[in-house]
């Protein structure tokens, strides 16, 4: 395949961002969006160009380090796929390709396509936690969890918070991570205890961090690698709500 | 309580509901029209004899649902705008609909109707001859009252006037159709088996909305230019077809 790269080059977060066109040949349909990155850098260390940074880890599609906006898709045009999990085969000869970073204030960028994500760490940091005896591991069973209840906290633990829902957002609001980080607990008998205090301590993470506000346009979850519900959005809403009655009135 | 992001979609959508219930009244009481000039203009007459508390209660009721939706909304749109400094060079939706994304356009829209809407109607700036359309039809006793009548038929004559309202009332519409499902979804009032009835009773009420509210202007409309052959004239009485203060008066 032979193909051309518009590739979004950046400094750092103070200087100001511009596209680079670079033509890529005898690319393989086989290989992952990510193994061509990594032959479009050989061609620049060649050429005697500084390489395009981009964030990559585990290429298993489960840890959430890689990124990318591509063509205007956050992981690329494919559904419930993240960025090292799309193959080139989804691409036609001769296209033009845009590789932009996941944008959003929050998430300044790094280099090239580099961004922070620490955002969502100081968001799980605020309450995405359960406070437990460490020690000899308790009993599996002891504590009896619906069926139900431990499949939707499994659909919000899938989430691998990789930005994909705030870069695909118009309003780059972190929302669909943040109900997801605190539904799969507050979904869960063990995280009873803090649920209160780990709703109000996220959102004011969240809003802290500068990410817009949900306007429920469902965007996220159309770009979700891992198909997070607008649900979990609905509940993290409903037991703000609670938490804050709750504290209102104590 | 309402100072985090999760707090302003709160006022979005506890405004939005007190709005929502208004226009179905306001549209049940303009279907009234159809029932003659005595239903609509003593229904006209019972609304402005309420107590004074109950007429200015509810009037400032719904001035601050106004304000608090308008300003709320203002805020939230500064604050999306913060959180997303750079668009992406290829911006792609792939879930929200065209009325979602145009909430603000919408609604600064219903907004100036609005506006104009009560200079029309319940101020009679714009037209104060309306002040001067006295009648002693539909009233409970022999006292002259407001004949809300000949003000709808005088009113929906002016071509202007139709097609703005008509226009509003489409827009009022695709508002409505994101607006009353978001009102769920912002309050955490859904799951994942109600979403589609929701969604659905909300298209479905948009709609109902927008049909109740252009019927009438159309019915004018359709009368001033003869669309039809035949008219069931005690819904337009010919004495209707041009009324003046003066004649309204005598």
């Amino acid at each position: 395949m032979k193909l051309t790269l518009k590739v979004w080059r950046q400094d750092g977060n103070d200087s100001d961002g511009r596209f680079e066109n670079y033509e890529l040949d005898g690319v393989s349909e086989d290989s992952s969006f990510l193994e061509m990155m990594d032959q479009l850098n050989e061609q620049l260390l060649s050429q005697g160009i500084e390489p395009v940074l981009f964030d990559h880890d585990c290429r298993e599609g489960i840890c959430g380090t890689c990124s990318l906006t591509i063509n205007g898709y956050a992981h690329g045009p494919e559904d419930s796929t993240t960025t090292c999990q799309l193959h080139m085969r989804k691409f036609r000869d001769g296209e033009t390709i845009t590789i932009e970073p996941f944008r959003a204030k929050a998430f300044p960028v790094v280099r090239d396509l580099v961004v922070d994500r620490s955002a969502f760490d100081r968001i799980t940091q605020a309450g995405g936690f359960i406070t437990v005896r460490t020690g000899s591991a308790p009993d599996g069973n002891a504590l009896p969890v619906a069926k139900s209840d431990s499949d939707k906290a499994m659909d919000a633990a899938a989430c691998i918070g990789c930005g994909a829902c705030v870069a695909s957002c118009k309003n780059a609001s972190a929302m669909l991570f943040t109900s997801a980080k605190a539904g799969h607990l507050n979904l869960l008998p063990q995280g009873q205890a803090e649920k209160d205090k780990r709703v109000l301590a996220m959102v004011s993470a969240m809003d802290e961090a500068g990410f817009g506000n949900c306007r429920n346009y469902g965007e996220c979850s159309a770009a979700c690698p891992k198909d997070i519900s607008l649900d979990y959005i609905a509940k993290l809403n409903r037991d703000h709500a609670k938490a804050k009655i709750k504290k209102f009135f104590s | 309580m309402f100072s985090s992001s999760l707090g302003k979609k709160y006022l979005m959508a506890l405004s939005g509901i007190v709005l929502v219930g208004f226009v179905l009244v306001h549209m049940a009481g303009n279907l009234q029209v159809f029932a003659g000039q005595e239903q609509i203009n003593s229904y006209a007459h019972s609304l402005q004899s309420l107590p004074w508390f109950v007429l200015w209660g509810s009037r400032l009721i719904l001035l601050s649902a106004i304000l608090i939706h308008a300003w709320t909304a203002y805020s939230l749109i500064m604050e999306n705008k913060a959180a997303r400094p750079n668009t992406n060079d290829i911006e792609i939706t792939k879930r929200a609909g065209w009325s979602s994304l145009r909430m603000g356009l919408t609604g600064s829209i219903i907004l100036a109707f609005v506006v104009f809407h009560l200079l029309h109607f319940t101020i009679r700036l714009i037209y104060p001859e309306y002040s001067e359309m006295m009648t002693t039809v539909g009233s409970p006793d022999e006292r002259e009252i407001h004949d809300a009548f000949s003000m709808i038929i005088s009113g929906f004559k002016n071509d202007f006037v139709s097609v703005f309202y008509i226009v509003a009332m489409f827009l009022l519409c695709r508002h409505l159709a994101h607006g009353f499902s978001s009102v769920f979804q912002s309050l955490g009032i859904r799951s994942e088996s109600w979403r589609k009835k929701l969604d659905l009773l909300s298209v479905a009420y948009a709609w109902i909305i927008f049909a109740g509210f252009s019927i009438v202007p159309l019915s004018v409309m359709a009368q001033k230019y003869q669309i039809f052959e035949s008219y069931d004239s005690t819904f337009f009485p010919p004495s209707m077809e041009e009324p003046t203060p003066k004649h309204s008066k005598k």
